[in-house]
């Protein structure tokens, strides 16, 4: 399964308690839908690491990285092809 | 065309004579008119914001109708129970002394604390001791949580705290807030007072406390003031010269933690003028004048404002209903939450 599949159903079921695929725009903004907050973030990081084996350094975490299921998914290829 | 006044500390000025009147008005209104009660309940930290609401609290209803209580534990510092103390006996109120170490340690307190704690440090133990540092905010990341531990040799040691530890390590702490609220219910109950809350402006806005711990009372006298009005009743009141310097901490982790490193982003100085800068829609340059500080910088304390807003809007919930119960919620109407 493709990262941001996963991304987003962990988001979907999670967040949303929801499986309607249609709840959840890859590349809205978890932040303005008031979906995630920091508590929210450090759930989603330890996801991330988790489920892909990716290490979030403090650095990243930041909006630019995090903050939509298809920035997240970047985000996760970017880690992994380095790692 | 409209003046706005200049972005500096004379923003927060106020007629402290005045609003020390006002507040000790409003607290005997509300206990004749809504709580029905006949004194009031502060439990007393030794620091700025509960000195000045047992002091108000005093001016409102006479000395003889109000309890301090001063609840220490094992992570408290010492000088924090000599100034409460001291205040008390300065006000001429009746006060408590109750070491609630020995419930949190059978509540388990400490030992789920601790065994998160470990989690991150296993070599933790007896000895050492521990905070929790907030960071990323002010420098445009999430914001998220450093643990900080300190050998009994004096060697600190400090890494970013996964999720589930954070959780546990708040969680535990909560307990300590959540148990001097059970005890301040106590003694409102056997004397049939009502409960003051003391959060000043930042702290209620920025959601700076627990849920059903220090976050609940009766009246909350204060949560208007931002903290610079609030060290300015001090000094019109006329408390303690060590009670008007204490520097804001939280008192809560062994050692020892300054308001802004576990929260806030700034000093409380700066954060009282970007919190009124924000409400009052200053642009963000004016703000970053003020605080000397570049306009990215300034841009994001204003984005940690929402972001703590937005965070902790969960904290300022009441119980929600499916359906409002009309007949009470007319019966409470206008008196806040």
């Amino acid at each position: 399964m493709a990262a941001a599949t996963k991304i987003r159903a962990y988001i979907l079921e999670n967040y949303l308690f929801t499986d309607d695929e249609t709840a959840l725009d890859d590349d809205e903004s978890l932040i303005e839908r008031g979906i995630i907050d920091s508590t929210g973030i450090m759930e989603v990081i330890f996801f991330l690491e988790q489920e892909f084996g990716v290490r979030v350094d403090d650095e990243d975490m930041v909006p630019e990285n995090l903050d939509s299921v298809r920035r997240i998914a970047a985000f996760v290829e970017r880690k992994r092809a380095i790692a | 065309m409209q003046i706005r006044p200049r972005l500096d500390a004379e923003c927060l000025s106020l007629n402290a004579a005045a609003e020390a009147e006002r507040i000790a008005r409003y607290l005997r209104t509300m206990l004749r008119d809504e709580l029905r009660r006949r004194g009031l309940v502060v439990a007393i930290s030794g620091g700025i914001d509960s000195s000045v609401s047992a002091a108000l609290a005093a001016r409102a209803v006479g000395a003889e109708r109000v309890l301090g209580l001063l609840l220490p534990e094992r992570d408290s510092s010492p000088g924090s129970l000599a100034r409460g103390e001291q205040l008390a006996r300065h006000l001429g109120i009746e006060y408590v002394v109750q070491d609630i170490g020995p419930v949190l340690e059978a509540i388990g307190c400490y030992r789920w604390r601790d065994d998160a704690i470990r989690a991150v440090f296993p070599e933790y133990g007896e000895g050492w001791k521990s905070k929790i540092v907030i960071a990323g905010g002010v420098r445009g990341q999430f914001n998220h949580f450093q643990l900080v531990v300190q050998s009994p040799a004096g060697e600190q040691r400090q890494r970013r705290l996964g999720v589930r530890e954070y959780l546990q390590i708040v969680a535990a702490t909560n307990y300590k807030q959540r148990i001097r609220k059970t005890i301040e219910y106590f003694h409102a109950d056997r004397l049939n007072y009502a409960v003051i809350g003391t959060p000043n402006r930042l702290e209620y806005d920025q959601g700076f406390f627990v849920k059903n711990g220090d976050g609940s009372a009766d009246v909350k006298p204060i949560a208007h003031l931002y903290k610079s009005q609030v060290y300015a009743l001090a000094r019109h009141l006329g408390l303690p010269p060590e009670i008007c310097a204490a520097v804001p901490t939280t008192d809560t982790y062994s050692l020892p933690q300054g308001q802004d490193e576990f929260y806030f982003a700034l000093p409380y100085q700066q954060m009282d003028l970007a919190l009124w800068a924000y409400n009052h829609g200053i642009p963000v340059e004016e703000l970053a004048a003020a605080l000397a500080v570049d306009v990215e910088q300034a841009r994001l304390v204003y984005r940690d404002i929402e972001a703590k807003r937005r965070a902790t809007r969960y904290l300022q919930l009441p119980p929600l209903l499916l359906e409002p119960v009309a007949e009470i919620a007319a019966a409470t109407a206008g008196t806040g939450k």
